[in-house]
């Protein structure tokens, strides 16, 4: 078990938990960051943040102090 | 005539579905722009004629979600509820919906379908959905959504008429579905709320105000029904975590199963996902070393267009009004008439259109890189370093434009969905050193630092190069300042889409490129125009030299004068060669009459009177009272300083080109001393005094209206315009003092 923003580019994972419920955790739950969907990540900026990842048929970026609130089991990849 | 009430659409759905393209598609060229009072967001409303029957079309802000946290957010809810004063509910309400990307894009549409109105779903990007595998049963999917969907391709203008029909259809059944319904407790707690606040308050709101913590209904119902129903809310809240179903999440996952449960047996997805152009390009476009290369590349030619190929454009700009200028008043009879019309009129509408270069070059490149899906990639590399001072990516090209101009840069800050984050980029804009400030800096370091056999050659465009330095590190740290006072709030989201590139429409592109000109022209033009009068009037009156009250005016005298000189041109084409050396001596010497007459006229304007009464205030700037005279005159627009200290120090424009006018003038302001005294009036800190002032102080009346347009509101432009001068203030102070404790 970690959170998203721990994952290196090019894997997977299964998302288990959004933390918080201020704007922030409610914005993860809107753009479908929810329980049981799985997540790519994509990239990282220059800097090594923001973090783009794939989710739901669409590509999204987050920035890693967002992205620390998810909880992913990582894996299986899908290939 | 009684005016009879047509019915009325709203367009709702995501950023990046082709909503305004759809907009556009359905009301054609027939729109105009509007803002409710108290919000920054635009809506677009137009009208379209279907079999006979007109139908008004509003379209409403892009958004993923009707939970509101701002006045900006809650446009939406309050158009679709019949909130705004004046304004009844619409008829249908359509969402747009990408199929490509179709469990997030329905989320929307499951909230507003609890909203009570007639729902119908354009369903938008078929082909991108095809081209990605998928496919999808619409006749299902309307079935089990329980709401009409119509394939459109909005782009390309299919699918319109059966969008139009569904619409009309929906209109005349008014037809409703529900959506989802929440877990049994969420619901009873939305009854208890409902009984508790009665029937003035819809239901959907009651439920935004359970699952928006901190939210924006909050604080409209605390205020409304008293701070005590936060409590209520809290403790319901409570009960909810207990009984499993707790905030904000009951929401989401209430949601995407229903839709999960919607979409199950009517979109069929490929076994393996294909790999698309988006992610090939997205390999290179993001990634942390070409993604950067290619976005300096980019961002370079977006500076190099509004900096240097505008240019020609903007001279043509002026040229036309100085041509115009001579058409209209050349044969008009001298007088304070003529001159507001040509020195006020024409010249303040030529200060207006002299920015529309800039501004539809810019936009148009902002446009294509916002519809063929870049912008969000750079934003995407540029957040974390605009997050050290606050900001966000997007706030990256407003600055970077603000250095060629800061009104299309202010504009272009729209791009900025967060309020707090979009403020603090358009107040911190105008510090970016803008090009009407170069010519200040090309004439005091050239003057100053630019004789090579005292100074290095690379003194001069250092000392500018360290003009531009000052507006890159203080902007941002204002900006820091700023998000820590003025606009503290939560920490801002940054959660963006990185939509699907695509080839950009060339009509869009134009379409925003024409709009920012034209919003630019009516709205802030007419301030603009307005200051430029007054700054007019100030130097022209009064007409009457104090001195010799009772005698000619100075337009007159400068009429006759310029008379003379006419009338002695015109006879230098007769004339043999010692009449011509006689006739051109008479002409330099009325030339130099009417800058002597100017100088006067202008020293005893309202204008210099005020920068006379203000002299102490600006001596310990190492400035006399013609520099203030300058720098007041310069506050519609900083530019004027230029010929202002042209006039002051009687070195007339004539013929010379700009270059050799700046030396002339540089030169002349060497030989000046203080009034009665023979120490020089311009050292090194008084030159680097006004470039830092000139650096710093918000000496354009453009950008202060492009403020109060953007922000709705004229407290901005009020604060931008005092820190600003404050600041200048300030820094020039203290360059002048270290200065001259330095030697």
């Amino acid at each position: 078990m970690t959170t998203l923003d721990q994952l290196k580019r090019g894997e997977h994972g299964i998302v288990t938990a959004v933390a918080g419920e201020d704007a922030i955790g409610q914005r993860l739950l809107e753009m479908g960051l929810l329980e049981g969907e799985e997540v790519e990540v994509l990239a990282f900026a220059p800097l090594g943040d923001p973090i783009e990842i794939r989710i739901r048929d669409y590509r999204l970026s987050l920035r890693k102090a967002e992205a620390a609130r998810v909880s992913v089991q990582p894996g299986p990849a899908t290939q | 005539m009684l005016a009879t009430r047509h019915p009325v659409i709203a367009l709702v759905g995501n950023p990046n579905t082709g909503k305004t393209t759809l907009f556009n598609a359905l009301a054609g060229m027939n729109q105009r722009v509007g803002n409710y009072p108290g919000v920054t967001v635009e809506t677009k409303k137009g009208r379209f004629k279907h079999r006979g029957q007109t139908v008004e079309v509003i379209d409403l802000p892009g958004t993923y979600s009707l939970a509101a946290r701002s006045p900006d957010e809650m446009v939406a809810v309050d158009v679709i509820l019949g909130h705004n004063a004046g304004e009844q509910r619409p008829d249908v309400v359509v969402t747009i919906v990408d199929a490509s990307n179709l469990e997030r894009n329905l989320y929307l549409t499951t909230q507003v379908l609890e909203l009570g109105v007639p729902v119908v779903v354009a369903l938008n990007m078929m082909d991108v959905a095809q081209g990605q595998g998928l496919n999808i049963d619409v006749p299902r999917l309307a079935r089990n959504l329980g709401v009409p969907v119509v394939p459109v391709q909005a782009n390309k203008g299919k699918g319109l008429e059966d969008l139009k029909d569904a619409v009309a259809e929906t209109i005349a059944a008014k037809t409703q579905s529900t959506g989802p319904s929440f877990p049994e407790p969420f619901e009873k707690e939305v009854v208890t709320l409902h009984g508790r606040l009665g029937n003035g308050v819809e239901p959907f709101l009651i439920r935004r105000l359970l699952l928006d913590v901190g939210g924006y209904t909050e604080q409209v119902l605390s205020t409304r029904h008293g701070a005590h129903l936060l409590e209520e809310v809290k403790t319901a809240r409570h009960r909810l975590t207990e009984a499993g179903c707790s905030v904000p999440g009951v929401e989401a996952r209430t949601r995407y199963a229903w839709i999960r449960n919607a979409t199950a047996d009517c979109v069929k997805r490929p076994a393996q996902r294909p790999v698309s152009w988006t992610d090939r390009l997205d390999r290179v476009l993001t990634h942390r070393i070409w993604g950067t290369v290619i976005f300096l590349g980019l961002m370079f030619l977006v500076f190099q267009s509004i900096f240097f190929w505008a240019r020609p454009l903007m001279d043509l700009v002026g040229g036309g009004f100085d041509w115009l200028k001579e058409v209209t008043t050349g044969d008009m009879e001298p007088g304070p008439l003529r001159d507001l019309l040509g020195e006020g009129v024409i010249q303040g509408i030529g200060g207006v259109l002299v920015f529309l270069p800039q501004i539809l070059i810019l936009f148009a490149f902002i446009a294509i890189l916002e519809d063929c899906g870049y912008m969000a990639r750079a934003a995407f590399l540029m957040d974390r370093l605009m997050a050290r001072c606050g900001l966000n990516g997007k706030s990256f090209i407003p600055l970077l434009s603000s250095m060629a101009c800061a009104v299309p840069g202010i504009m272009a800050a729209r791009v900025i969905e967060n309020r707090r984050d979009r403020f603090a980029t358009i107040l911190v804009a105008p510090l970016m050193s803008c090009s009407a400030r170069l010519p200040v800096y090309i004439l005091l370091a050239g003057a100053f630092l630019g004789d090579t056999d005292v100074y290095p050659l690379w003194l001069p465009g250092l000392a500018i190069f360290g003009m531009y330095c000052i507006g890159l590190v203080l902007a941002p740290l204002i900006a820091f300042l700023l998000k820590r006072t003025l606009l503290k709030g939560d920490a801002p989201v940054f959660v963006m889409e990185m939509p699907l590139y695509k080839k950009p429409a060339f009509l869009q592109v134009a379409r925003r490129s024409v709009e920012a000109g034209w919003m630019f022209v009516r709205r802030a033009g007419t301030i603009i125009l307005a200051s430029m009068i007054v700054i007019w009037a100030l130097l022209y009156f009064p007409t009457h030299d104090a001195a010799n009250a009772n005698g000619v005016s100075f337009p007159n005298q400068r009429a006759k004068l310029e008379k003379e000189i006419d009338r002695a041109k015109k006879s230098l084409k007769n004339a043999n060669a010692e009449e011509k050396e006689q006739i051109e001596a008479e002409i330099e010497k009325h030339e130099d009459e009417i800058k002597v007459l100017s100088q006067r006229w202008k020293e005893q304007s309202y204008l210099g009177q005020l920068g006379q009464f203000i002299e102490p205030a600006v001596v310990p700037l190492g400035w006399d009272w013609r520099i203030g005279v300058g720098a007041l005159a310069s506050f519609p627009a900083r530019e004027v300083i230029v010929p202002t200290l042209g006039l002051l120090f009687g070195v007339g424009e004539g013929d010379a080109g700009e270059d050799e006018y700046l030396t002339q003038l540089g030169s002349q302001m060497k030989k000046e001393n203080w009034r009665g005294t023979s120490v020089p009036l311009f050292t090194i800190p008084t030159a680097f005094s006004i470039m830092v002032f000139f650096a710093l102080c918000c000496q354009c009346a453009s950008t202060l209206a492009v403020i109060k347009r953007e922000t709705n509101s004229w407290a901005w432009p009020a604060f931008t315009f005092v820190y600003m001068t404050v600041l200048a203030y300030v820094a020039a102070l203290f360059v002048y003092q270290v200065g001259m404790l330095i030697g």
